[in-house]
């Protein structure tokens, strides 16, 4: 997993990731970009994360994910990130195509219902939490 | 004593309380009007793991993370 501050370099990300597996004997690899689109007078979405809770959401899934014989990857962007540029991106490498298929659907709900991270847009310079596109996570209403 | 902590957009500072279990924590945070509305929607972690029931007993030094809503991606 890896976090970084602003917009996602993605073809270094992909590329480097491709070449640490070349040698792996995986005949499938999936990337998917999330790439932040121009909408409601948008200049950016911005991120707040909370590393320790994600770290162990993104720990579970390599488990998962080896279960099956195949590895997830994933990297995210912290604070301001600009329109037409990527916040997420993540991969699935396995033996062959459908368990890679299944799983990065899967890996990609999950995150955006579980990974601790939180989104704004930025209007005007101002951050406003995107409320209404937020999810609760599992187990949400404990203490109420 | 015990800390919680308020992620993301909840924007509030950490507090510390004597607490013997997460229920007695959630008595406490109601008092906060503010807070108070955030908890129906709200997850917990204690000490950065996930938790699901509230008579979980604490000990001294434990952290508890109050994480509302996510849209990650």
């Amino acid at each position: 997993m890896e976090l970084y501050n602003g917009p996602l370099d993605v073809k270094e990300i992909f590329g480097r990731w491709l070449d640490e597996q070349a040698e792996s004997n995986y005949g499938a690899y999936i990337p998917f970009v999330g790439t932040i689109r121009a909408e409601d007078d948008i200049e950016a979405l911005s991120f707040d994360i909370y590393e320790p809770v994600l770290q162990k959401w993104f720990d579970e899934w390599q488990e998962k994910a080896k279960e099956r014989g195949a590895i997830v990857k994933m990297a995210h962007a912290i604070g301001d990130v600009p329109v037409h540029t990527s916040s997420y991106i993540s991969a699935v490498f396995s033996p062959k195509r459908r368990a890679a298929l299944e799983l990065i659907d899967e890996f990609v709900e999950d995150f955006k219902a579980n990974a601790p991270i939180w989104k704004y847009d930025v209007k005007n310079g101002e951050r406003i939490y995107a409320e209404d596109r937020s999810t609760p996570m599992d187990g949400a209403g404990l203490l109420a | 004593m015990i800390k919680v902590e308020f992620l993301g957009p909840i924007g509030k500072a950490s507090v510390e309380m004597e607490a013997a279990t997460l229920a007695e924590v959630a008595e406490k945070l109601k008092e906060d009007a503010k807070v108070k509305e955030w908890l129906p929607k709200c997850a917990v972690a204690l000490n950065d793991t996930m938790v699901s029931d509230l008579s979980t007993v604490l000990k001294e030094g434990d952290r508890v993370s109050i994480l509302p809503p996510v849209c990650g991606g």
